[in-house]
């Protein structure tokens, strides 16, 4: 019995009224909750615009969309299926890789130097898998188990010599660099699709294996995945540079300096700022404001383009969520969710469909790693940190809404928006609170390292909170009655 | 053929590098899964916070050491951090049970899935490393004094003529000694006292034990008093023996949750056995067996490679595949323990 | 009679299971309550222990009114419960089960455990084996020596003989007599009617939730129409 719904009392008192079978019915929330919630979203970031800068608030847009997209991806896993992945990190961070794969042009000296070996390697682990799957399949008991250990100890054996002088040839190409093989030099646009294959690939494979677990031990399952994934992302440096990051990505969108020559981007920002230009009477002093402008245009307009692509894949990941969640698939996995046990003896194949909203969530995941990956330009495994590429995430689904698809997308925006804001807001506490203290004691100098953890303590206070009083989220889920 | 000095140093050899840190470190993982497995068999739920949990023990365990410090009191050859463990014990279980009541309770009564459990430990989770990181910082922080080893390995090699030498830190030894009266104080309790046996037949059956009488509030409150002490002590012991950083406390939750499920969780001695046998794995798979085997086979044979079947950076990886191959064969661990549902 | 549930009323939050219904043992005697499956048989006797609360009625015990105590309060006021299934701490020896039936006791329990092992002397044999190794009917005989460590005045069984063989149950309902002349009151509720009858000081037989038939376990036995319904003619 698993009731993966959070209060279980009202889910139970609920359950007693008598609905007709299958139909969706509306809670008494009121139809305006989302749009005004969303409304009040928006005002706090242009808030921030005008009191902050412009710049902050859109930065804090992207991420936003990009949270928005892993809290649907999550939202999918345990939303509908009330699986716990504890692994969010780990498909983010492969789509990333996956974008440093795609996009980075390829590093010939390096292929050149390693490639027959990394090559010879990997179709010796085919050979490996190949083996043991052959082995599998055609003996049984203790002799399989024997044969498997030694397949798979030759092969080690036989693989660690060739892919070791690869790395090594490979690694020693310009360390400082390159030292790995670079990748496809394909547009990185397209590494968001190819971040989603990965990690749904990955996913197929980790949901094989730990699908058929209780929940809690998914997540502890889930939650080591993810920390091998990221530290096979740090440490094998042929692959994606490991702690020496990727930097430098291609782009989606144009770059500032190129957008600051452009003669129809002065004219469009020129335009823009027309009223305050004309303020201006000295020519020369003019000319620099515009100038001023354009820089400060063109990053806007970077940060725009990104806002708008973004908004894209997200729109067409809602449409596509909210369509399976409303289809028949949608309806069994949620049936499944509420109650296994039954879903089972009507003869639903509850791991299989599983496996189906784990790999679809992950992809989901992954996409919105690669996206972020782009977004920053530059891969860096070492930033990636469970508390706030996993936990965090769940804390927004939490929030926004569990079993909720725009739920999801709005705890996503509120969640990366208070993240954000929680470190400023704990420099400013710390400022009130030290405003009278002498600035060379220890103690004032300690006080000012602590705004930065104050963002962990906000986000346990608001997912505990939230937790306690309103477990359905912001907006949430519509409750089917049967 | 090796002769006998050889091999003598070859297991030396082990001995430094392998035995006693893995012994060292295996004390620590028993000790933290002991506290993730009693908290799951009495109040049924994996508890993600039990890593911060630890990292806010030895937080503890440091500030009342520096306090000692100050006044000049220290524990001579061992560490001043000894005489601080009870009082921060103290503290810490006190903070546990202020979270049960704020926190855990409330669904624990709701009678709310375990599951909804673990996500409010996730929020406590949160709220405990910001806690740490306000008082500590994100630094790494020694916090040991007193000697330092036991043996040193120069004077084992002038006093065995060995080449290999064998230095045994005063930490790894306390470590050792004091998981073992840890450990065997916890199973007298459990076994012998009326409380232990109630907090055992509570994990047992609850509804039978409350039948019998058993007042749950009491056994919940035990727990954690003793899930607190557990985790301070395996927090002040591996920061000793290493050093503090609260990052590193939050993964420790990967082995420890291993070593639980591994040993079959709920059943403590079961923890035990699976810390030791996550650590000497953990160690022995990342260890380089060069100069090992350089030892016992001839001269020409020498390895060229480090015969090391992981890096060092890839333990976590040991650990998970410990625990999937355990979920995979059996799901009960090595003592039975509960299935989680 | 001692342990009374007087017209009581409830189930479990939906819809009432009992209605109305009334129960009663005496001490030194056995009373057994039998009916058709889904009849309220448990519920009855689980609602005179408290665990669920029951909308009309008062439940007994001597003259003290226990309606609104707690099943663990009744558990303090003398009344001792198996219940059918997971009825013994089955990671723990078999002393220990019946050390935590007199966890409530703080006087020296090893009389009423000598009492025990007298009564089921295959217990003692395997005093130290983990109760989850027993075979059903020993386990059963744990779970009623469990119940019996904090000298209780009255002895609630739920179904005791579910699931064991007709031999074990001819022996168990023996030792459930002997029970009974101590001077306990002894109330169980059975699915194998007949047998529990014989032994029955006191039968009720309910029906949809109501008392349907009550009387002495051989007015019942001889009863034509409870023989027609539940006995097989």
């Amino acid at each position: 019995m698993t009731d993966t719904t959070v209060d279980t009392a009202e889910q139970a008192a609920s359950a007693d009224t008598d609905k007709p079978v299958h139909a969706i019915v509306e809670r008494k929330a009121s139809p305006w909750r989302a749009p005004l919630a969303f409304a009040a979203m928006g005002l706090a970031l242009i808030a921030t615009g005008v009191f902050q800068s412009p710049a902050v608030a859109l930065t804090i847009l992207n991420m936003s969309l990009v949270s928005a997209i892993m809290a649907m991806g999550l939202n999918l896993q345990w939303g509908y299926a009330g699986l716990f992945n504890a692994g969010v990190m780990g498909f983010t961070a492969l789509g990333g890789a996956t974008a440093v794969v795609i996009s980075h042009p390829p590093v010939m000296e390096a292929l050149g130097a390693g490639g027959r070996g990394l090559a010879l390697s990997f179709l010796i682990v085919v050979a490996i898998i190949a083996t043991v799957t052959f082995i599998a399949s055609a003996t049984r008991g203790r002799f399989r188990s024997f044969l498997i250990f030694v397949t798979v100890v030759a092969g080690y054996i036989a693989l660690r010599p060739v892919f070791g002088a690869a790395v090594g040839a490979v690694e020693a190409v310009d360390p400082a660099r390159t030292g790995f093989i670079g990748g496809l030099g394909l547009p990185i646009t397209l590494s968001w699709v190819a971040g989603g294959v990965v990690a749904a690939g990955v996913a197929w494979i980790i949901g094989k294996v730990a699908l058929g677990l209780r929940t809690d031990y998914l997540a502890i399952a889930t939650l080591g995945i993810s920390e091998i994934v990221v530290s096979v992302l740090k440490n094998e440096d042929w692959l994606v540079r490991g702690v020496k990051n990727v930097t430098g990505l291609p782009r989606p969108v144009p770059y500032e300096i190129e957008l600051q020559q452009q003669p129809w981007f002065a004219d469009l920002v020129e335009r823009v700022h027309a009223g305050q230009l004309a303020a201006i009477t000295d020519a020369a002093a003019r000319e620099d404001a515009l100038r001023q402008f354009i820089v400060e245009g063109s990053g806007h307009f970077v940060k725009i383009a990104y806002a708008g692509l973004f908004t894209v894949v997200l729109l067409i990941l809602l449409a596509l969520c909210v369509r399976a969640l409303n289809s028949p698939w949608g309806r069994m996995m949620r049936a499944i969710r509420d109650n296994e046990e039954a879903a089972a003896a009507m003869g639903k194949d509850v791991t299989r469909r599983h496996l189906q909203v784990f790999i679809l969530g992950s992809a989901i995941i992954g996409i919105a790693g690669a996206m972020m990956t782009t977004l920053d330009g530059q891969f860096t495994p070492g930033t990636y940190n469970p508390l706030r590429f996993t936990f965090l995430i769940w804390v927004m689904v939490i929030v926004g809404g569990s079993g909720n698809n725009l739920g999801a997308v709005l705890g996503g925006f509120v969640i990366w928006f208070t993240w954000v804001q929680a470190e400023p807001a704990g420099a400013f506490i710390i400022e009130q609170i030290t405003r009278d203290m002498d600035p060379s004691t220890p103690l004032y100098q300690h006080l000012q390292d602590i705004a930065a953890p104050f963002r962990l303590f906000v986000m346990g206070f608001v997912l505990l909170l939230f937790l306690r009083f309103s477990p359905k989220g912001i907006l949430p889920e519509k409750v089917r009655h049967s | 053929m090796p002769d006998a000095t050889d091999i003598l140093n070859a297991l030396v050899l082990m001995t430094n590098f392998v035995f006693v840190p893995a012994l060292a470190y295996g004390s620590q993982l028993a000790l933290g899964a002991l506290g993730v497995t009693l908290v799951f068999g009495i109040l049924r739920f994996a508890n993600f916070a039990h890593g911060d949990l630890m990292a806010f023990g030895t937080t503890m365990v440091i500030l009342i050491t520096w306090g000692l410090q100050a006044q000049g009191i220290t524990a001579g050859p061992v560490p001043t951090a000894l005489i601080a463990l009870v009082p921060a014990i103290l503290v810490t279980a006190v903070a546990a049970i202020l979270i049960d009541r704020s926190v855990f309770g409330f669904y624990r009564k709701r009678r709310a899935a375990p599951v909804v459990l673990v996500i409010a430990s996730v929020g406590v989770m949160f709220m405990l490393s910001a806690i740490v990181r306000f008082i500590m910082g994100t630094d790494d922080r020694r916090f040991t004094d007193g000697e330092r080893f036991i043996i040193r390995a120069r004077e084992f090699r002038e006093m065995t003529g060995l080449d290999e030498g064998l230095a045994i830190q005063t930490t790894q030894a306390l470590t050792v000694i004091v998981a073992i009266v840890t450990v065997t104080a916890l199973f007298i309790f459990l076994r012998r006292s009326r409380t232990g046996k109630a907090m055992r037949a509570y994990s047992d059956n609850e509804d039978l034990a409350l039948l019998s009488g058993i007042n749950p509030d009491r056994v919940v409150l035990i727990t954690w008093i003793i899930a607190a002490a557990l985790a301070t002590i395996a927090g002040a012991l591996y920061g000793l023996d290493k050093s503090f950083k609260p990052f590193t406390y939050f993964q420790l939750l990967l082995p420890i949750f291993a070593a639980a499920i591994l040993g079959g969780i709920g059943q403590p001695i079961g923890a035990v056995v699976g810390g030791y046998i996550v650590a000497f794995s953990e160690v022995m798979m990342t260890y380089a067996y060069k100069r090992f085997v350089t030892y016992l086979v001839p001269e020409n044979w020498a390895p060229e490679g480090l015969l090391q079947f992981l890096g060092t950076d890839y333990k976590f990886a040991v650990s998970f595949i410990i625990l999937v191959v355990v979920l995979l064969i059996r799901p009960t661990g090595i003592f039975r323990g509960a299935v989680i549902k | 009679m001692y342990l009374t549930g007087q017209g009581m009323t409830g189930g479990y939050g939906g819809a009432d299971i009992i209605k109305d219904c009334t129960i009663g043992v005496d001490k030194g005697e056995i009373a057994v309550i039998v009916g058709p499956n889904g009849a309220g048989k448990s519920t009855a006797m689980k609602a005179m222990l408290g665990m669920l609360t029951i909308r009309k009625g008062h439940v007994r015990l001597g003259d003290k009114d226990i309606t609104a105590l707690t099943p663990q309060a009744r558990v303090g006021e003398g009344i001792a419960f198996v219940p059918q299934t997971s009825n013994v701490f089955t990671g723990m020896s078999v002393e220990e089960n019946l050390e935590m039936g007199a966890y409530l006791r703080r006087d020296d329990i090893r009389q009423t455990m000598a009492q025990v092992y007298d009564l089921f002397p295959i217990l003692k044999e395997k005093r130290r084996q983990n109760a989850g190794e027993l075979s059903g009917g020993q386990r059963q005989q744990v779970a009623v020596g469990r119940a019996l460590m904090t000298r209780p005045s009255v002895l609630m069984l739920d179904e005791p003989t579910a699931g064991v063989s007709p031999i074990v149950m001819g022996e168990l309902f023996d030792r459930i007599i002997e029970v009974r002349d101590t001077g306990l009151a002894v109330l169980m509720v059975e699915q194998n009617a007949r047998q529990a009858l014989e032994i029955a000081d006191r039968g009720y037989v309910l029906v949809g939730g109501v008392n349907w038939r009550e009387g002495t376990g051989e007015e019942l036995l001889a009863d034509p129409e409870v023989r027609k319904s539940f006995l097989g003619g």
